[in-house]
This record gives C-alpha cells, structure tokens and sequence, in this order.
C-alpha cells in the first residue's frame, strides 16, 4: 500500500495534542512552537522536572529538524517552500509523545539508520560515555550540532528511539521519529 | 576590560562578563540555532581576559535548559576557565539547578568530570 502522509499525520494525533504543525521549519518557528508549548496547561501543571525536560526535548528534536531535512516533493509543498517537517506534541496517557516526519534523501537511510540503532542499542552508562566522548573530542560540524542530539534526547527521556522510513515515491523517502518522555 | 552584558532573550540566556570584579555570570536558557555565532565573542572575551587576570574569578551558572549545540560551547567556555586556573589563578564555579532537575545536575556532573577547576554545586529551591 502507498505511503500517505495523511494517514500518518492522522495515526500520530492521538492522544491530547498540545502543538501540531507542519510546513516550513524556521528559526522563527522554533521559537512561536516553543512559546505554544509553554502555554500550555497541560504542561504548565507537570513537575518542574518534567516539564524541563519536555521542552529540552522538543527543542532538539525541532532543530534536528532545522538543521537536517531535505527537500520535499514539489506537489506538496506551496511555492518551493524549503525546510518542509512536521511536528506533533501530545499527551498521551501517562507519558508526552513528539513525532517528527520529514523528507531525507535515499542517500542518507543508511547513515540515519545506523546512527539511531546504535544509539538504541546502548546502555545509559554508555550513552552518557559516548556524549561526554563527543561533546569533550568532537568537531563541530557546519550545521552546529556535533552528532550529540540523538544521543542527548536518548539520555534525557531514558527511551528507545522508534523511527520508520516510508516510500514515499522513487526519489523521496519519509523519516517518521517518534519520541517519548515519561 | 570591557565589561560585556547580553540581555537575554526566548533562545540565548543573560550573560555578564565582567573583567573588573572578576565575574562571569550565564543565566537563562541557552537554544540558539547557531550557538558558534552568540557564544564565540564570549569566548574570545576570556581568552584576552585569561592573558591579563591577576584576580579570583568567580563563575556563575544558572541555567534553564540548554540545547546541545550550545552544550559544547559552554565546555569550550569551562576550557578557557581552565587555563586560567592552571596558571595558577583562583576559579570557582557555581553550578545552579533547580531541585528536582536532575538533567541540569547531571549536565553540572559532565562538565566536572571533563574540565579540571572547583565546581560547586548549588541546589536551587523551586
């Protein structure tokens, strides 16, 4: 069955959303979607902690965003717009879920694959290792980020990363990232 | 020295670098896209300050939450410091997190465990 990213963006709404976008992935944006989330009630009435820790994550996962999508399929996007990504915050149940899909090049499956696996498949004494590694030895890259995002949103929510690739058509591949903090 | 002040705003944190009474203080939160960009002045600022000090350095840091782009430019922050403290000058730095924020203490933890000078760490009452 084909890919429809409705249908997705449909399956990632459950729950209570507390902020739901898509389109263009924007410094300013970033800072509007932050600005949404803490005014929100859900979280204003969660722990300090908790919330913190919310916010932190959802920063990073935007910037991932920010810094690492590829471009979108022209029928979907209005006049070229660049930066194409979704974002989706929701409470559900007992723990806040962020979903992020974007487009990514058939080229950098591989590497995005084989980054999270091996994030997913560490201890938390390892991550924190392999993060003070990176952080102590590593160079920045053009982009700012330094390999250390995915490492640090598996260390601050103490969860496994669920991600998928989807078919999208034969040149462009969709990254769905799902992240959850309980 | 100059002293250099940055307001803070929804994405950098309130910074104070003051060469004179020997403080450093960095509050808020720190997020910026491009963290090179907003903290690279700061870090040169210590560099010239590391060439001339002669006083104690007091380091204040006290912040929300930060992004990790901004995480290893706070540690080249902490290597400047260092320096200064290993040409024997006074450098103590107070790390503020909020009591029941374990990300921040820990975040606190990383930099102690990398960078050679006197943390201390100081619980903040919510």
């Amino acid at each position: 069955m084909a890919f429809s990213i409705t249908e997705w963006y449909n399956d990632k709404l459950e729950g209570e959303v507390i902020l739901n976008f898509n389109g263009s992935i924007t410094p300013d944006l970033i800072t509007e979607a932050l600005d949404t989330i803490e005014n929100s009630l859900n979280l204003k009435n969660e722990k300090n902690k908790i919330r913190k820790k919310v916010y932190n994550v959802f920063v990073e996962c935007l910037q991932n965003l920010y810094h690492h999508v590829d471009k979108a399929p022209v029928e979907l996007i209005d006049n070229q717009e660049n930066n194409f990504g979704v974002i989706i915050l929701s409470k559900d149940g007992s723990f806040y879920r962020i979903s992020t899909g974007n487009f990514v090049d058939k080229s950098k499956i591989n590497v995005i694959k084989d980054r999270i696996d091996q994030v997913n498949s560490l201890s938390d004494k390892e991550i924190k290792m392999l993060y003070l590694d990176i952080m102590s030895n590593g160079e920045f890259s053009d982009k700012g980020g330094g390999g250390l995002g995915m490492l640090d949103i598996v260390r601050k929510t103490g969860n496994k990363l669920e991600y998928y690739f989807y078919k999208y058509n034969d040149s462009h591949i969709f990254f769905s990232l799902d992240v959850y903090i309980s | 020295m100059e002293t250099i002040v940055r307001e803070g705003t929804p994405k950098t944190p309130y910074v104070r670098l003051d060469g004179e009474k020997g403080i450093i203080e960095i509050k808020g939160r720190s997020i910026p896209e491009n963290s090179i960009e907003f903290y690279k002045p700061l870090i040169d600022w210590l560099e010239e300050y590391g060439s001339g000090v002669s006083s104690d350095t007091a380091v204040n840091v006290q912040l929300e939450y930060f992004n990790t782009s901004s995480s290893k430019c706070i540690l080249d922050i902490f290597k400047k410091l260092e320096n200064i403290f290993k040409k024997g000058q006074k450098v103590e730095v107070n790390w503020y997190y909020e009591e029941d924020d374990e990300d921040m203490f820990e975040a606190g933890e990383d930099y102690q465990s990398i960078i050679n000078i006197p943390f201390k760490m100081i619980e903040m009452e919510e």
